[in-house]
């Protein structure tokens, strides 16, 4: 690996003044799965790296009925996995973060890091999109809010400019009768990249769904909103038919490559299929409540 | 612009102190400074868990750990798993189960073993594979580790 400096932070002030300093020359760590690799494979040559581990708002998980989740970018996967009160309320952005690699992986890689490396296949990505979750982007120059699903614009490329830092995700507290669910494929049982990944977010009343949320992974430049399919299903009955037919909407915003994960129209059929299992299996989970 | 750092660290218990360039891994401190060499180098991409270290009490591969990061925190290595002598019930066990053939993967195996048990003392079958997802092991086809992690286990709980 070529030569840096290396820089923890106690506050996010300090970091956004080294930020606002280094420009372009520097690169922000949480937990380091994504860019040690690049650094080592030559892919990304920061010459400063600025560790976020040690600021207490990137590590933060607070969650309350009236504000929902606060969930700080650097905070790894296995305290997600482990959060009981995540689990109650966002099943399915635990499903996400709990197929992102080994233990060991789990042990250090973020949400925050997933949605910052800009692959469209991140698995936590989709479960956010369907949540409606929103990044609060800090920089030297004051702090704004972007919906997640705008936070990728390109294969490893995000709207983060040099000297911002993606603080917290925002997502609201689940309403009434309301979960989610993630699912992907991939060819083997675990320790893989997603085929097709799939999140929903929904919430039924009366046996209709009132409010339905769709993200999708792996089948297209960036992950994707499915807004009409998800729109379509709302004042519908909880239905097979209804469902299905939401899953062909998904299917058509859908523009994946073919590459050696799956052929274009392997993937396109997944989209349908992942799409019906997810809404169904979020409905079931929201009656329940 | 790159000088070496100092870092501070518990290494196996132990206060330790070492001078590493920012872009050193914690596995290359721990074998080309510290001279633990327990740990081993495979992929070098965070898949295959030969580098396998407990990281204040979470399992991290720690080729994908900047030597800097290390700083005021808990390192825990193959090397601190024998007492003296006597060596760990899961070293003991993959001994007497032969679970490993060329040995590359197992310090790996036998630390990522030790944070399943001391999670979850009594896995069953399905859950040591789960946990032992990320440690590669080309020779031995697993199924004499995971028997060994399995008995490990058992002699562990005094059953």
């Amino acid at each position: 690996m070529h030569a840096i400096t290396y820089d923890s932070p106690k506050s996010l002030a300090q970091a956004l003044s080294l930020l606002a300093t280094a420009g372009e020359k520097a690169r922000v760590l949480a937990g380091g799965t994504d860019l040690i690799i690049q650094m080592r494979a030559g892919v990304r040559k920061p010459e400063q790296i600025v560790d976020l581990k040690a600021i207490a708002e990137l590590q933060m998980i607070a969650f309350s009925p009236q504000d929902g989740l606060r969930l700080g970018a650097a905070v790894c996967c296995a305290r997600i996995t482990e959060d009981a009160v995540i689990k109650q309320h966002y099943p399915g952005l635990v499903e996400g973060a709990a197929l992102i690699g080994s233990d060991q992986i789990q042990s250090r890689c973020s949400v925050g890091g997933n949605v910052c490396n800009g692959s469209p296949a991140a698995d936590t990505t989709p479960a956010l999109i369907a949540l409606g979750a929103q990044c609060v982007i800090s920089s030297a120059r004051g702090t704004r809010t972007v919906p997640v699903e705008q936070m990728v614009t390109a294969p490893g490329r995000t709207v983060l400019q040099p000297d911002e830092i993606l603080v917290e995700f925002r997502i609201a507290a689940p309403q009434g009768h309301s979960s989610d669910c993630y699912q992907r494929f991939i060819p083997r049982n675990e320790m893989d990249i997603a085929v097709v990944g799939v999140g929903a977010a929904v919430t039924v009343e009366g046996g209709k769904f009132t409010a339905v949320r769709i993200g999708l992974g792996a089948v297209a430049a960036t992950p994707l909103l499915a807004k009409a399919a998800g729109d379509s299903l709302v004042g519908k009955s909880v239905s097979a038919e209804s469902i299905a037919a939401a899953a062909v909407l998904a299917q058509q915003i859908a523009t994946p490559i073919t590459d050696m994960r799956g052929t274009a129209e392997y993937r396109k059929h997944l989209v349908g299929v992942l799409t019906r299992r997810v809404v169904t299996e979020a409905a079931a989970r929201a009656k329940a409540k | 612009m790159s000088g070496k750092v100092q870092v501070e660290m518990a290494l196996n218990g132990e206060a330790t102190e070492f001078l590493c360039e920012p872009r050193q891994s914690l596995l290359e401190v721990l074998r080309d400074v510290l001279g633990f060499t327990g740990s081993k180098e495979g992929c070098l991409t965070g898949d295959c868990g030969a580098c396998s270290v407990v990281l204040d009490g979470r399992l991290v591969c720690s080729c994908l750990v900047l030597g800097p990061e290390a700083q005021g925190k808990a390192v825990e290595t193959v090397e601190g798993m024998a007492k003296g002598n006597t060596l760990h019930p899961l070293q003991q066990k993959f001994l007497e189960h032969a679970a490993l053939q060329c040995g590359i993967c197992t310090p790996g195996f036998l630390v990522a073993a030790k944070v399943l048990l001391e999670k979850n003392p009594n896995p069953t079958e399905h859950e040591v594979r789960y946990a032992l997802a990320g440690n590669l092991c080309r020779c031995t086809g697993y199924d004499k580790i995971v028997r060994a992690v399995l008995d490990a286990a058992t002699v562990m709980q005094g059953r």
